[in-house]
């Protein structure tokens, strides 16, 4: 790649055909943010989407253990260039593929014209090759998180009802709203408790926006709600044994609200 | 008696006397007289030999003792890194010996800028660093600021009647706060923000964005306002 495709990387990345790429991200930590990306990717895969997750949690990588994965090739082998790229995209559970960060990769938590390079080319690599691509961030705004958004055509945030998850949310909404041009964000609740509660917390949400982001910006920021996934109880147990919901409570609640959240992204 | 410890100070006194320092106090081979013998040494080996400033090795036990009291006083500690712009241009096109007095100007430059407290250390060819202990966030900016502007305005007369202009880039981090860092961590943070500078056009500071609080108490009451989920938390 040469320099000066690389000194601006959204450009080139968004003008590229192929794979529409989304952001998952959550600001708060354990909102099931890994989980939500793993079971979303199988219910498009189940659509007959091409799709892939690219672990771009590069410091404190999960995406492994969501899925049971063990993978000797992963995106450090291929950022220090000991594998090739496509061999180490490998089919997980679910019927979509999956680029795991793999151990070694704390060396790339911090946002260094390596790590920007190497990210946004894996990513030019990737896109011609699937129809949809799912970045699972890490948790925080830090500088890798925000980069890895750039990247992406749109975003998605994982939140759960719980305060501290929605200031968090609302940060990073804050942060991207005045560092990216993005003015579609979408939204997904997790662990709600009663039906329509996703609503209400969207509403208040861009109500707080208008009044404190919107107001200095020339095109307002818009939270537009993907769906809720109600507390279920069969979640918890299919993360303890490490395997998608999809796969092991099919019937149950969340599962559904799963599916019914990607039969929504597909449709735009 | 010393001498009869079969102590053999010759090597030392030498160095000594060729960096220029004066005799020693008391009678050769006294106590008194091998304490200062001691001490001497002990800044001679501290010192950078070109600038007189801190060398790299009292640099890092300085930033040590720092990181140190920045994790148990939680007081805001700067590290700044500077790097001579084009530094290799002034070699190339003037000699070694007008770098060396480059070097030293902007040595001087430095040590002149900052409080007394303050450690300036040439920890490089042509790179320094200086940690600022007790330095405002807020403040942040304007010490390198300063300090960058002092030498952009300082031309160095490196011949009679010849002098060249010099600039530096400035990358600067703040400790974290009540967290014990590491030195090589502190560092490279700084270092980074070095890279940024000189990849945005050279002669300019680059400061870490330190983290303010992002939502206001104001922006989280009506966040958690809506009354539908109030009752949950």
């Amino acid at each position: 790649m040469s320099p000066a495709t690389a000194s601006d990387p959204a450009a080139l990345v968004t003008s590229a055909a192929g794979a529409l790429i989304t952001a998952v991200t959550s600001g708060k930590g354990g909102v099931g943010k890994t989980f939500i990306t793993a079971n979303l990717a199988a219910a498009l895969a189940r659509q007959g989407e091409r799709v892939l997750v690219l672990d771009a949690d590069l410091g404190l990588a999960n995406l492994d253990v969501v899925l049971n994965l063990y993978p000797k090739l992963t995106l450090h082998d291929v950022f220090t260039g000991q594998t090739r790229l496509e061999d180490a995209i490998l089919p997980a559970p679910g019927g979509f593929s999956v680029l795991l960060a793999g151990s070694g990769m704390i060396e790339y938590s911090r946002l260094t014209p390596t790590v920007r390079d190497q990210l946004h080319d894996v990513i030019v690599r990737v896109r011609p090759r699937f129809d949809r691509v799912l970045l699972d961030t890490g948790a925080g705004i830090s500088d890798v998180v925000l980069y890895t958004i750039s990247l992406a055509d749109e975003v998605l945030i994982v939140a759960t009802p719980e305060p501290t998850s929605l200031t968090d949310a609302y940060a990073t909404i804050k942060v991207l709203a005045t560092t990216q041009p993005r003015r579609l964000i979408r939204l997904l609740v997790n662990q709600v408790q009663r039906a329509g509660e996703a609503r209400a917390i969207r509403k208040q949400l861009q109500l707080v926006i208008d009044r404190y982001v919107n107001a200095g910006l020339d095109k307002p920021v818009m939270i537009e709600l993907l769906g809720e996934v109600p507390y279920d109880a069969s979640v918890r147990e299919s993360v303890i044994k490490r395997e998608l919901l999809l796969d092991g409570a099919p019937g149950s609640a969340a599962s559904q609200a799963i599916v019914a959240a990607a039969a929504k992204h597909l449709a735009g | 008696m010393a001498a009869a410890r079969g102590l053999n100070p010759d090597v030392a006194l030498q160095l000594l006397h060729q960096s220029g320092h004066g005799p020693l106090p008391g009678e050769p081979m006294s106590d008194v007289w091998l304490q200062a013998l001691i001490d001497a040494l002990v800044d001679l080996s501290s010192r950078d030999a070109l600038t007189g400033l801190a060398n790299r090795r009292s640099f890092e036990l300085a930033l040590a003792r720092e990181i140190d009291r920045v994790a148990r006083s939680g007081e805001p500690a700067l590290l700044l890194t500077l790097d001579i712009d084009h530094f290799k241009r002034v070699n190339d096109t003037h000699g070694h010996a007008a770098g060396d007095l480059v070097i030293q100007a902007v040595a001087r430059a430095l040590a002149d800028t900052v409080r007394p407290m303050d450690l300036v250390a040439r920890v490089g060819g042509e790179e320094f660093s200086i940690v600022l202990p007790n330095c405002p966030a807020a403040f942040g900016p304007q010490v390198a600021e300063r300090i960058r502007k002092r030498v952009a305005r300082s031309p160095v007369d490196i011949a009679p009647g010849e002098t060249v202009g010099v600039t530096v880039s400035v990358g600067g981090a703040f400790a974290p706060q009540w967290v014990r860092t590491t030195a090589r961590l502190w560092m490279d943070r700084t270092d980074l923000q070095l890279y940024r500078a000189k990849s945005e056009g050279r002669n300019r500071c680059c400061l870490e964005p330190t983290a303010v609080p992002l939502v206001s108490a104001e922006e989280k009451g009506l966040l958690f306002a809506a009354s539908t989920f109030q009752d949950l938390t």
